[in-house]
């Protein structure tokens, strides 16, 4: 048994161990433990990782097994990480930990949820450790398919329509995706001849151009869809705001860094010449995405739309940096990656618990909470600021390698692109502010709102958990870029 | 040999970690002696290691060298540039840090009195800590991504002490503004950044502003964007964040709504350290302007000029008694950047240099003293209207006393600190440019006329006044420090401040120019009579002098329409013209697609879906029309 196959192992063994549950502290018994077992692992992980790295590994991937399971079409289930996997795969684990925390009281039927949660996480796991494409996509389903009775179940508001939005918009990008897939795998040709689903063979062979042009945009805009990527993002706004805490904290944690996951390891790895011919034209979209999204949340309304059009924002300059195709901007995207993957979790975990309080997102009908729930809204003036990019919080780092490294493309276009993104920083500073201010401060001048009360315990695990986590990132961020540099080959 | 440099950052730091953890676990008076007293040491260890700076290992051969006390590297972004964090001295760091700790010193004992009783006095003494420490961090930075680090921090920490009173809503809208605005304008900073960096290949300040063979003057040499050379946009930029933070035109707007947060914040922070750091900016980059960028200078200069005249005729408009101090701030550190601006770099050439940096000291101190006075004033009549005070100097009689001694500083009368610095200033300009010179000139004699109408209004006009309170004078915390900066401004004049600060890091002599320090004195007089003979009694002149230049008094009062004008471009065209259109656009077009989609693919299901009907009929109907239609196509082709 491979250790990385524990990953995908231990929520199966968590989904067994929910049917004999009777009752809701059971459930919790069974996902927390889970939970942690799968954080311990991640950590164990990383410092094998660089355990490794250091004993002078320079292997692409790491701890790879192979196992053959569908001999006819060659479809292996193939698992092995690189720096990149491994914080993906510590970042899953840090948000389904604490969304675990996050979704305590989650009612009714807590046991089924728990479930599907599980479900969610094994396609989110096994999508990251695997290096073979066709179980990629087929853990990216696994993972898709929950979503939809997740928000469809327990969410708020229009949940069937977002619930159904949200599910054609995302199988819609990966049916251009699987098109995608195959076609890498049929015009790959290995040096044994034989067709191969291993990106790591497929790597090394030779791809057509004039058949890279034909899958770049096929599968850039397939995960770029669950990237947020302008003109697709429409099913994020309103996705998150009809999700449940939990859902929401691992679907713009976690789901979508699937999509710039996949941009890079196929996308842009499999086919790095169409990449550099056709850059612009995403590079255009994305650098839309970045100012757009800023834009547009400015002026909403709903706590979770606000964040929405931050995370299509936020992740728009994923998506950009990984476009400008050179090191240091793509270490940047994985950094911000992880870094918006923290704190967009935890704008969702307090935007949760305020709404659990005060049975509304309206910003309008939201004032003077800091008296209130000091707790809370400190941390929510924390997570604003790591939003924004304080330095010390981890948006900063990422915000920068990113803007450094595109800068330093050496033309003008890139540049200029850059600069616009820039000016993100400002916009973001914007829309937070006006939201902190809003919501906040002030006076509270509505009376149910003053029996409120603060964080509890289990909330405050979620809260602590995320935030230590971007202050380590943010204020110790070489060894986050090491690992992330050393596994870009660019 | 300056390890022990390196507690005076981290022991801010690690104060506000612990009093914001700590927060109201502690009793207010703990969290405040715990503050004061890592400060103190703060300050002692910066004592030191200026003395040991200038005094004993600094200069070597006659030049005051750059010494690295400390520098690791935090994030390594590409081959060649990494971000460090570390401690840089020379001559104008090290000043700074005696500046910074002795002003956040006096502070932090003046808030005892000043916030008694305050609710949230742990998270003012932390975030007391916090602005120290982002503000010694920032001078003492080795490279230009470090200063633009802290430089956010320091934003930060404005942005919170600004909205200290989270519930009164001026303060948060006020707040809001000085972040935004400094933003914007750090947004600038940061692309200014990224083009120095790009070409010169470092941060590092040793190598960017090393005055022989200066790499990126080099690299950029003959490269140009637009027309202008890309090390004048570059440079332009990095400066177009100082005037942010220095609250030049057009970015000054925050300032005066920053009087929003408590007094003795103000004193701190946008009196006499962070404001000062767009001066302190350009005069850490002084070579580079000077070698490579000349012209950019110039437009520094100007600037400086213009908003030094403005904010003058402004502030003598003005009621709100920390508004006036306000535009007073403004229109000082506007003279430090016109005396960067005119400054040479060798000799006597870079007198500009040293007196704009010897008007950042003595500035720093009177200043502080004014606004400490103001607030034991505040702490008195609790109002900050002119016209809730009058004939205070019965009752507040140390306040009056340093009051006038900060006004005579700031005007320019002999002894007191702020005429040898001023004087400097003006001699430089004299030197450079005559229009520059009268500009400066003027606004000496505005600076005395708007200070003395302040100090009159304040301390002796109306002086029968009757008071609801009877004002009673501060408690010895709170004069404490007004005694203790009254006698630096007395004192710190005389400093032979050549001798340790100057462009080239040489020293080098200075006399006073008598001709340019007789006309100043002159006018700062004519300032104070005019002052005097207006405001000392109540009389009706004032209003008579308001109403025959009446549009100019009108407009100089609303600060010359510029918060309208931001207003305008904010509310109506970034959120009313860009905003609320994208927010539109997203939800009716682009979603309006995906709908659209999903209702045709609805439509044609709903059509279509009657050709499943179950009736053989119409299965047969169906049936053989179609086989007509292709027997028809055969026949026809």
């Amino acid at each position: 048994m491979d250790f990385l196959s524990l990953f995908v192992i231990i929520p199966v063994l968590m989904l067994l161990g929910f049917i004999p549950c009777r009752n809701i502290k059971q459930v919790r018994a069974v996902a927390v433990i889970g939970a942690t077992i799968e954080l311990g692992l991640a950590i164990a992980l990383l410092f094998m990782f660089l355990n490794e790295r250091n004993l002078g590994n320079t292997a692409d991937m790491l701890f790879m097994a192979d196992y053959l399971w569908y001999p006819a079409l060659n479809i292996h289930y193939a698992v092995g990480v690189d720096g990149i996997s491994v914080v993906m795969i510590l970042l899953s684990a840090i948000i389904v930990f604490t969304g675990v925390f996050a979704s305590w009281n989650i009612q009714p039927l807590t046991r089924d949820f728990f479930i599907w949660l599980t479900l969610l996480a094994i396609g989110v796991y096994g999508f990251f450790i695997s290096i073979d494409m066709f179980t990629m996509v087929l853990f990216y389903e696994t993972a898709l398919i929950p979503m939809y009775l997740l928000i469809g179940l327990w969410g708020t508001g229009k949940k069937e329509y977002s619930a159904m939005k949200l599910t054609l918009m995302l199988m819609g990008g990966s049916a251009f995706l699987i098109l995608g897939v195959l076609g890498i795998h049929f015009s790959a040709e290995t040096a044994d001849g034989s067709l191969s689903f291993n990106i790591l063979e497929i790597a090394k062979a030779n791809i057509p151009m004039e058949w890279q042009r034909v899958f770049f945009p096929l599968t850039f805009v397939g995960f770029g869809v669950l990237g947020a990527m302008f003109p697709f993002h429409t099913w994020s706004p309103d996705g998150h705001a009809s999700a449940p805490t939990a859902v929401s904290m691992l679907h713009a944690g976690v789901l979508m860094k699937l999509g710039g996951y996949g941009c890079y390891r196929i996308a842009i790895c499999l086919l790095p010449e169409a990449a550099s011919e056709m850059a612009w034209i995403f590079l255009l979209l994305t650098g839309i995405s970045v100012v757009y999204g800023a834009f547009g949340a400015i002026k909403q309304t709903d706590l979770k739309y606000i964040n929405a059009y931050s995370s299509v924002s936020h992740c728009g300059l994923v998506l950009f940096a990984l476009l400008m195709l050179n090191k240091t901007a793509m270490t940047g995207a994985i950094m911000q990656m992880l870094s918006h993957g923290l704190m967009t979790a935890l704008f969702f975990a307090l935007i949760g618990m305020i709404y659990g309080r005060t049975h509304t997102r309206d910003i309008r009908d939201l004032n003077g909470l800091m008296r209130i729930m000091p707790f809370l809204s400190v941390c929510y003036v924390i997570a604003g600021l790591a939003s924004l990019g304080l330095p010390g919080l981890s948006g900063f780092v990422a915000e920068m390698t990113i803007f450094v490294g595109s800068f330093s493309h050496p033309d003008m276009f890139h540049r200029v692109l850059t600069i616009i993104a820039c000016s993100s920083i400002v916009i973001t500073a914007v829309y937070i502010l006006r939201v902190v201010g809003k919501i906040l401060y002030g006076v509270c001048t509505n009376e149910e709102h003053l029996k409120l009360t603060d964080a509890v315990w289990y909330e405050k695990i979620a809260v602590i958990g995320l935030i230590v986590c971007v202050t380590i990132i943010g204020m110790f961020p070489h060894w986050v870029s090491d690992i992330i540099s050393g596994s870009i080959n660019w | 040999m300056f390890t022990y440099t390196l507690p005076i950052l981290v022991i801010p730091a690690l104060m506000f970690i612990f009093l914001g953890l700590m927060d109201n676990k502690f009793k207010p008076m703990t969290s405040g002696i715990l503050g004061t007293i890592g400060l103190g040491i703060v300050a002692i260890l910066s004592y030191i290691a200026a003395y040991d700076y200038f005094f004993s290992v600094g200069l070597i051969d006659g030049i005051y060298q750059k010494i690295i006390a400390f520098n690791f590297e935090w994030l390594k972004i590409t081959e060649h540039l990494h971000i460090d964090l570390g401690i840089l001295l020379d001559p104008i760091s090290v000043m700074m840090l005696v500046v910074i700790s002795t002003v956040s010193l006096m502070v932090h004992i003046y808030s005892f009195g000043y916030m008694n009783g305050e609710r949230g006095f742990q998270r003012y003494y932390a975030l007391l800590s916090l602005f120290t420490f982002s503000m010694l961090g920032l001078v003492v930075a080795t490279n230009i991504f470090q200063m633009y680090i802290f430089w956010e921090l320091v934003g930060v920490s404005s942005y919170s002490l600004i909205g200290f009173y989270y519930t009164k809503k001026s303060a948060i809208a006020a707040s809001k503004k000085a972040f935004i605005v400094t933003r914007f304008a750090d947004f600038f900073f940061l692309v200014g950044i990224l083009l120095v960096s790009f070409y010169s290949e470092t941060f590092d300040f040793i190598s960017l502003t090393n005055p022989e063979n200066n790499e990126l003057i080099m690299k950029t040499a003959g490269l140009s964007f637009l027309g202008i050379s890309v090390l004048s946009w570059g440079m332009m930029l990095i400066f177009m964040g100082g005037v942010g933070k220095s609250a030049m035109l057009p970015f000054h707007i925050w300032l005066p709504d920053a009087m929003e947060g408590p007094t003795p914040v103000s004193a701190l922070i946008h009196a006499a350290t962070m404001v000062v750091a767009g001066v302190f900016l350009v005069a850490r980059l002084f070579p580079v302007y000077y070698l490579g960028t000349p012209e950019v200078l110039t437009i520094i200069a100007y600037i400086g000029a213009i908003t030094s005249l403005f904010a003058a005729i402004v502030a003598c408009t003005q009621t709100d008694i920390k508004r006036v101090l306000a535009f007073s701030t403004i229109s000082q550190i506007a003279y430090m950047i016109t005396s960067l601006g005119v400054s040479g770099l060798a000799g006597h050439e870079g007198l500009g240099y040293m007196a704009s940096m010897f008007h950042l000291f003595t500035h720093a101190f009177f200043k502080a003293l004014l606004f400490l006075g103001a607030g034991a004033v505040i702490h008195a009549v609790h109002s900050n209207e002119m016209s809730a005070m009058g004939g205070l100097n019965k009752y507040l009689k140390i306040t009056n006393i340093t009051f006038l001694i900060a006004c005579l500083a700031i005007a320019g009368i002999p002894p007191f600190s702020g005429f040898f610095s001023k004087d400097e200033i003006l001699v430089a300009a004299f030197h450079s440019d005559k229009i520059l010179f009268a500009c400066l000139y003027f606004c000496a004699g505005l600076t005395a006329f708007y200070m003395f109408r302040l100090y009159f209004n304040i301390f002796w006009n109306d002086n029968n006044k009757e008071y609801e309170h009877t004002p009673h004078e501060a408690p010895f915390v709170m004069t404490f420090p007004l005694i203790f900066l009254a006698t630096l401004t007395c004192v710190c004049g005389f400093i032979p401040f050549s001798h340790y600060v100057s462009a080239d890091a040489m020293p080098f002599e200075t006399h006073i120019n008598w001709a340019i320090a007789s006309a100043s004195i002159g006018v700062a007089l004519i300032g104070i009579g005019i002052a005097t003979k207006m405001y000392f009694k109540k009389s009706e002149i004032p209003d008579k002098v308001a109403d025959t230049v009446k549009g100019l008094y009108t407009s100089a009062y609303h600060k010359f329409y510029f918060d309208e004008i931001w207003v305008f471009v904010t509310k109506r065209i970034i959120f009313e013209g860009i905003s609320r259109p994208i927010a539109w656009f997203d939800r009716h077009v682009v979603d309006g697609f995906m709908n659209g989609l999903s209702w045709t693919t609805n439509f044609v299901s709903q059509k279509t879906k009657n050709l499943q009907s179950g009736l053989v009929q119409d299965y047969v109907t169906i049936f053989i029309g179609g086989a007509l239609v292709i027997v028809l196509i055969m026949i026809l082709i």
